[in-house]
């Protein structure tokens, strides 16, 4: 069996020559499962690795959980089942675990010394497949193969079960291994990726045999049906089964369902925990120069939030979301740089947290992975359908010049929108987020499209990218959009604490503001947006509950717009200033972005520095400039002037700020972030 | 050329190892990993063992002749040494780092530092016992020296 030949957007075909259907593989399964291990002890390591291979398997080692993800990126279909250690040096061991599973929806085994309960415990909720202690014995090794069967049965069945399934001859159980095995290679294909290489592996698919699985494709109007079913079951009951079954879409498989959920609780966990932040995000997003690219994709997602708040329209939402959401699956072929695919978590996180409201965000701390798997490749298309939902959207008018003048057009029209979202409600932000990011839909690499997002996305690109600067952010297309939709949300969104209020240069920093806390734990992650997926999975860990409680509370019970976006304001700006330090680092180098992302959390627990440095990676691309985002921590201090420390169209943004202030007039915010104190940034 | 009367003495040597519970069943399943390709993997595991745990160990005595010792680290570090030397079958060295760990956590700084003494001598014994051994070992096994 070939099983090195498969490898990277192995896509189905390619990954099934490995397993060939039902052919050759079957009677060799297990061996050459392709196993990548990560311990950061080399003894382990090693042992590991001679284990594994005694027992056949095709093994890739690596001592950082950075690199392990670097690698599982590049190469999505590369591997089967993951092996890694609890504790590591440069990123925890849950993290990683969160990060693969949203991303790759690969197996993942941890292991540890530690055989206490809690820590076990946390491998369950984390959604690990086993846990093993170590030393780790090789006859525990012998059997980790069955996770990998068994995810690609389930998947199998799912696909069965739906009734669509168009392979033919491939039954999802196959009584023997072999061809279990490689029905299930191909189901287990198919299911992981079919979010992924959703693109690529249409054509690919149908190559391969049996066991393609039609692509699911989220558009707007299924997305909708989707929400409206988790928001009828209550996003704590909704189960895939109940929402495919209360969804009703032929064709359409638990297992699709359930890894958009899985991308919908992320979603919303950031928006509770981000709203504010997302309101700023907005804002500097629109202040910057929409690179909408990557909002797009976001923009859809957050659109969906934001329609789910019932601010925008559902259509709209679902549109764009689909496509945000679609997108991301699609692509795991394409490779998105890791920034924008933290981009693209990170917006979708935020916006997620918006349909749901504040519900959500308490809920869905843990969730936080969902919206990881969605990788947000936005790619002109996606940016295109983007920008026909967010018009569809609202009714703000912002259609962000095609691309032109970034950041002052975004301004004009994000300070546009922000108002008219004040008026209207995050929808119209999702709106103009989307329209300014389909208008910059090309430039997805580039910065992001910041302004459009304002609602969900505003808030999670601010605190991420330092938004401002973020349009521009080569990368960062993909924050953007998210960050600008939360912003917008905080203001509109009643529940949402994006109190992103008006100017969308304004909301933007609300939704740094707002962010600050979302932000922190997002920043830690990524220094931009991206980390939004780190954020929360901190968060949630650790802070989650204090923090997000206390933004979303602040945020949702201000329900003002005013004051959330002064605090948003206020918030950003120190966000923004602290970012922009972080961000002016991240700008270039992931590095210093982390480095710096590093110095913005100031919060105890920098847990996420590690998963900054990933972030910060990502973040390259995206936030050059984003002075503004880091901050979330630092709220407290919002000094305009620091705020956007170069980059950003300070001008732009201070004018939205202004703008945002003026009108805000009331409470300051609500926010005030003070009860925030980033203290609590999981980092 | 192997000596029968060297290869008696290393498999005493080793067989003393497990009878004095030096060295325990992970040891075993080393050994079993250990194949034509392969001949000296146990000691090339050991080399990275000892490469590692010595500095592990030394930051831990570092540490705990500082004032401020932060708890949290001393235990990540200890569990570190404790993940690899179960891994290798270092059993007296591993219960040894179980009970330090245990009065560490019950916050005895005091109790702590006698335990991580204890946890130097049975290292040093350990590494003692089996560097011989594998000196032994090599050196019986191929005519020249690795």
């Amino acid at each position: 069996m070939n099983v090195s030949s498969v490898k990277g957007s192995m896509s189905i075909s390619s990954s099934t020559s490995t397993w060939k259907a039902g052919d050759t593989i079957s009677d060799q399964f297990p061996a050459g499962l392709r196993v990548l291990v990560v311990d950061d002890d080399p003894t382990c390591l090693m042992i590991l690795e001679k284990m594994l291979i005694a027992c056949l398997y095709k093994v890739t080692k690596c001592n950082r959980a950075e690199t392990a993800l670097s690698k599982l990126r590049e190469n999505k279909n590369g591997y089967d089942i993951v092996l890694s250690d609890v504790h590591m040096p440069d990123m925890d061991g849950f993290k990683l675990l969160e990060h693969i599973g949203l991303e790759m929806d690969l197996p993942v085994i941890m292991m540890s010394a530690d055989d206490g309960k809690k820590v076990v415990m946390k491998g369950v909720t984390h959604g690990a497949c086993d846990y093993l202690i170590k030393p780790v014995r090789i006859e525990a090794l012998k059997n980790i193969w069955q996770h990998v069967v068994r995810k690609r049965k389930n998947e199998w069945k799912e696909f069965e079960q739906s009734g669509s399934v168009e392979e033919g001859d491939r039954q999802p159980k196959q009584s023997d291994d072999a061809d279990y095995s490689s029905s299930a290679n191909e189901g287990n294909w198919k299911g992981s990726k079919k979010r992924k290489d959703e693109e690529e592996e249409t054509d690919e698919r149908d190559d391969t045999s049996t066991l393609k699985k039609p692509r699911v494709v989220w558009s707007v109007e299924l997305h909708q049906q989707f929400v409206a079913a988790v928001n009828q079951l209550g996003i704590d009951k909704a189960v895939p089964k109940k929402i495919l079954e209360l969804m009703n879409v032929p064709g359409l498989t638990r297992e699709n369902v359930a890894s958009h959920l899985q991308k919908y609780r992320l979603y919303l966990r950031r928006l509770s925990g981000v709203s504010q932040h997302q309101s700023n995000l907005s804002t500097i997003i629109s202040a910057q120069d929409p690179t909408f690219g990557s909002l797009s994709s976001l923009s859809g997602l957050d659109l969906q939030t934001l329609a789910a708040t019932g601010q925008l329209p559902a259509q709209s939402l679902a549109r764009l979301q689909a496509a945000g959401l679609g997108r991301a699956t699609a692509k795991s072929g394409i490779p998105i740089t890791l920034v924008d695919q933290r981009n693209i978590f990170s917006f979708e996180n935020p916006k997620l947290r918006f349909g749901e409201g504040q519900q959500q965000h308490m809920t869905n701390k843990q969730q936080v992975n969902l919206l990881h798997g969605i990788p947000t490749t936005m790619e002109p298309k996606q940016l295109v359908s983007l920008r026909h939902a967010a018009q569809s959207i609202g009714n703000m008018n912002m259609q962000v010049p095609p691309h032109g003048a970034q950041s002052s057009q975004n301004n004009p029209l994000l300070m546009q929108m922000g108002q008219q979202q004040q008026q209207q409600q995050q929808q119209s932000r999702g709106q103009i987020l989307v329209d300014s990011t389909i208008n910059h839909a090309p430039r997805l690499s580039s910065s992001m499209g910041q302004p459009i997002l304002s609602n969900g996305i505003a808030t999670n690109v601010s605190s991420r990218n330092g938004i401002p600067e973020n349009i521009r952010a080569p990368g960062y297309s993909q924050t953007p959009s998210m960050l600008n939709f939360p912003m917008n949300h905080a203001s509109e969104l009643p529940g949402n604490s994006f109190a992103l209020g008006s100017t969308p240069g304004v909301s933007i920093l609300t939704s740094k503001g707002a962010f600050q806390e979302d932000v922190n734990s997002e920043i830690k992650g990524s220094g931009g947006l991206m980390p939004s997926y780190d954020v929360f999975n901190d968060l949630d860990q650790h802070k989650l509950q204090s923090w997000e409680l206390q933004n979303v509370g602040m945020a949702f019970d201000t329900s003002q717009h005013s004051n959330s976006l002064q605090g948003n304001l206020d918030l950003t700006q120190s966000a923004l200033g602290q970012q922009g330090f972080s961000s002016g680092q991240m700008n270039g180098h992931n590095r210093s972005a982390a480095v710096a992302s590093k110095a913005m959390f100031s919060t105890g627990d920098v847990k996420e520095l590690g998963s900054a440095q990933n972030v910060n990676q990502h973040l390259n691309n995206l936030l050059v400039d984003n002075t503004i985002r880091v901050k979330s921590e630092r709220v407290c201090d919002t000094s305009p002037a620091n705020i956007f420390p170069d980059h950003f169209g300070q001008d732009d943004l201070m004018s939205a700020l202004l703008k945002q202030q003026e009108s805000v007039a009331s409470s300051e915010n609500e926010f005030d972030f003070d009860g925030y104190s980033m203290n609590n940034i999981p980092v | 050329m192997e000596s029968k009367h060297v290869n008696q003495q290393i498999a005493a040597m080793r067989q003393s190892f497990f009878d004095e519970e030096v060295l325990d069943e992970f040891f075993s399943q080393l050994e079993q990993l250990e194949d034509q390709n392969n001949p000296n993997f146990v000691e090339e595991v050991f080399t990275m063992y000892f490469r590692d745990s010595t500095t592990l160990l030394e930051t831990v005595e570092q540490a705990m002749k500082t004032i401020s010792i932060t708890l949290a680290k001393m235990d990540k570090i200890l569990h570190q040494l404790k993940g690899s030397s179960a891994s290798v079958g270092a059993n007296k060295f591993l219960n040894e780092i179980n009970k330090t760990r245990q009065v560490l956590e019950k916050g005895n700084l005091e109790g702590t530092k006698a335990g991580i003494w204890e946890m130097r001598k049975e290292y040093d014994s350990l590494k003692a016992k089996l560097e011989p051994y594998f000196q032994l070992k090599q050196a019986n096994s191929v005519p020249q020296e690795k």
